[in-house]
C-alpha cells in the first residue's frame, strides 16, 4: 500500500521495517455481506524485571500487529495495515490494555484510509484503551484520511486508573490532495478513576450537521488534530493555557491533563505543531 | 408547562448576564470570519450543531432531574477550553442568582450550596426550567436558542449589522433549532437510563482555540 497524504511524504514508505522475525499471517477475519469484522487485541504487563511483556498480541484481518523494538521499560507495537481499510460496512476494533506498571507504545505503519463501500453503509473503527495503576501508554497512530464518498465512525475510549499516564494523538485529514472529504464522525472519551476527563465529538464532511466547514467549524482547514497528555504530575504543576498562532491552542483540562488542538492546511504542518507539543508535554 | 414562563426565561432581558458574552462572535468578527449576515448565519449554524447541541442536552438532562453534580462533571469534560469553563461557571452563577429570586425552590438552593463558584450554565438552566415548571424540551429550546441569539445580537454591536438582518438569521435557523432541541431532549431521556455518556459531546475545535485567544486580548467588548 502506498499513498500520499496532502502535503505529506508517502506515509507507507517512510516506515522502517520492523525488527525481528516475520510473525505468521494473522487469521482470516469474519467476512459478512456487510463487510469485515476484525479485532486486534494487545495486553501489556510489567514483567517484574523492569520491562514490559506482551502476553497477548493478536491481530486479525486488516489489523496485523508487529512487536517493535521497545525502549527501556516500554514495549512497542506497530499496527500494520494488511489491507486498505476500513471500507464501508467494515467494523474494526483495537483493544489494548496495560497492566499495573506496564509501559506500552502503539503506532501504525501507515495512514488509515476510510474508503467508500459498495452499498454506501458506514464503516466503524473502535479503539479501546485500558490503563491500570502506574501504567503508561502512548497511542500515536498515523493520520486518518477521509476519502471522498467514505462514511466512517471512529470511537475511541480510554479508561485510566488515577495514577496512569496517557499520551494520545489523533490526526484527521479530510480528503486526499485536492479531493473532497468523505463523512467522518469521531468521538473521543477519556475517563480517569471513572470520572469523565474529556468527551469530544466531531463531525465533518458532506452529510455532517450544517456549518461544519464554516466560521464556527473548520473554516476551510483540511486537517485537524489533537494531542492529549494525561499525567498525575500535572495535579501539582498544571500546564498553563497558551495559544499557538491563530489555529492551535494548549488547553489544560479540568483534571490533570492537557489537550493541544490544532487546525492546519495540510498534514505536514499539523504534525509539526503536534510534535512540538509532544516534546513539551509528552514523553 | 407554562408558555409564559418559557417566555420569561428565554427573554434576552432576563437578568442572567448573557448580554456580556458573544459566544465566540467577537473573535470571529475580528478574524474576518463573520463579516455579514450570511457569514453570521453560517457561524450560528455551526455553533448550534456543536456547542448548542451539547448545552441543550445538558440542560434537558438537568430539567429531567438527573444528578447536577454528574452533569457538571460531564460539562467539564465537554469543555476543554479553560476560558470557556470559566465563562460557563460565571454565567451559571449569575443565572442561579436570578433564578433563585424568580422561582425560589429548595433544589436551586441546594445547587447554590453545592457549587459556591458556580455550576456550568446549561446545568443551572435546566434546573431553572424545572423550578419554573418547564420540561426538558423547553430547557433544550432555551439553551439552543441562546447558543445562536448571543452571537447574533453581539454581531449587531460588533459590526453594526442591521438588526433586521440579525433577526432574519435567527428566524431562518428556527427549523434547525427545533430539530436540535428535540434531539437534545431525546438524548437526555436516554441518559436517564444509560448514564451521561448518552449525552452528545459535539464540539468545534476552532471555537475552543479562538476562545483561548480571545481571553488573552487586553481589551475586548465581550467576556467570551
Amino acid at each position: 500500500m502506498s499513498l500520499t497524504v496532502a502535503g505529506a511524504p508517502p506515509v507507507a514508505l517512510r516506515t522502517p521495517a520492523p525488527p525481528g522475525p516475520v510473525p505468521p499471517a494473522p487469521p482470516e477475519p469474519a467476512t459478512t455481506p456487510a463487510g469485515v469484522r476484525a479485532t486486534a487485541r494487545i495486553a501489556a504487563v510489567a514483567d517484574g524485571r523492569g520491562a514490559t511483556a506482551l502476553p497477548l498480541l493478536a491481530g486479525e484481518g486488516p489489523l496485523a500487529l508487529r512487536r517493535t523494538r521497545g525502549t527501556g521499560a516500554e514495549a512497542g507495537v506497530m499496527l500494520v495495515g494488511a489491507m486498505s481499510a476500513p471500507l464501508g460496512g467494515d467494523h474494526l476494533t483495537v483493544e489494548a490494555s496495560a497492566g499495573p506498571g506496564a509501559r506500552l507504545a502503539l503506532a501504525s505503519a501507515a495512514a488509515t484510509l476510510a474508503l467508500p463501500g459498495r452499498g454506501g453503509e458506514p464503516a466503524r473503527y473502535d479503539v479501546r484503551l485500558t490503563l491500570a495503576e502506574d501504567s503508561a501508554v502512548r497511542w500515536m497512530p498515523e493520520p486518518l484520511v477521509s476519502v471522498r464518498g467514505s462514511d466512517l465512525r471512529v470511537r475511541t475510549r480510554a479508561e485510566l486508573a488515577p495514577t496512569a499516564r496517557l499520551l494520545l494523538r489523533e490526526e484527521q485529514v479530510l480528503g486526499r490532495s485536492g479531493e473532497e472529504p468523505g463523512l467522518l464522525r469521531s468521538r473521543l472519551t477519556v475517563t480517569r478513576g471513572g470520572i469523565p476527563l474529556l468527551d469530544q465529538e466531531l463531525a465533518c464532511g458532506p452529510g455532517a450537521p450544517g456549518g461544519w466547514d464554516g466560521p464556527a467549524g473548520l473554516a476551510g482547514h483540511r486537517t485537524l488534530g489533537q494531542l492529549l497528555v494525561v499525567d498525575p504530575a500535572f495535579t501539582a504543576s498544571p500546564p498553563t493555557a497558551a495559544v499557538l498562532g491563530e489555529f492551535a491552542a494548549v488547553t489544560p483540562l479540568a483534571g490533570p491533563a492537557v489537550l493541544v488542538t490544532a487546525l492546519a492546511p495540510d498534514a505536514l504542518r499539523l504534525r509539526e505543531v503536534l510534535d512540538a507539543a509532544c516534546r513539551t508535554y509528552g514523553w | 408547562m407554562s408558555l409564559a414562563a418559557l417566555l420569561v426565561l428565554a427573554d434576552g432581558r432576563f437578568p442572567a448576564g448573557g448580554h456580556a458574552h458573544s459566544g465566540g462572535a467577537e473573535a470571529a468578527c475580528k478574524a474576518g470570519r463573520i463579516h455579514d449576515a450570511a457569514t453570521l448565519e453560517e457561524f450560528c449554524r455551526g455553533r448550534l450543531h456543536t456547542a448548542g447541541l451539547t448545552a441543550a442536552a445538558l440542560a434537558a438532562a438537568a430539567a429531567l432531574g438527573l444528578d447536577p453534580a454528574v452533569l457538571d462533571a460531564a460539562a467539564d469534560a465537554r469543555t476543554p477550553s479553560p476560558a470557556l469553563r470559566t465563562a460557563a461557571r460565571r454565567l451559571g452563577r449569575q443565572l442561579l442568582r436570578a433564578a433563585r429570586a424568580t422561582w425560589p425552590t429548595a433544589e436551586l438552593d441546594a445547587l447554590a450550596a453545592a457549587f459556591p463558584r458556580g455550576a456550568h450554565q446549561p446545568v443551572v438552566l435546566g434546573l431553572t426550567a424545572r423550578a419554573a415548571g418547564l420540561g426538558p424540551l423547553d430547557a433544550a429550546h432555551v439553551a439552543a436558542y441562546e447558543s445562536v441569539s448571543g452571537p447574533a445580537t453581539a454581531t449587531v454591536r460588533l459590526l453594526g449589522l442591521d438588526p433586521f438582518q440579525a433577526s432574519g438569521v435567527l428566524a431562518r435557523l428556527a427549523p434547525e433549532l427545533d430539530s436540535v432541541s428535540a434531539r437534545a431532549a431525546r438524548a437526555a431521556d436516554r441518559a436517564r437510563r444509560e448514564g451521561p455518556d448518552a449525552l452528545p459531546a459535539a464540539s468545534s475545535p476552532l471555537l475552543d482555540i479562538a476562545a483561548q485567544a480571545h481571553a488573552d486580548w487586553p481589551v475586548r467588548l465581550f467576556a467570551s
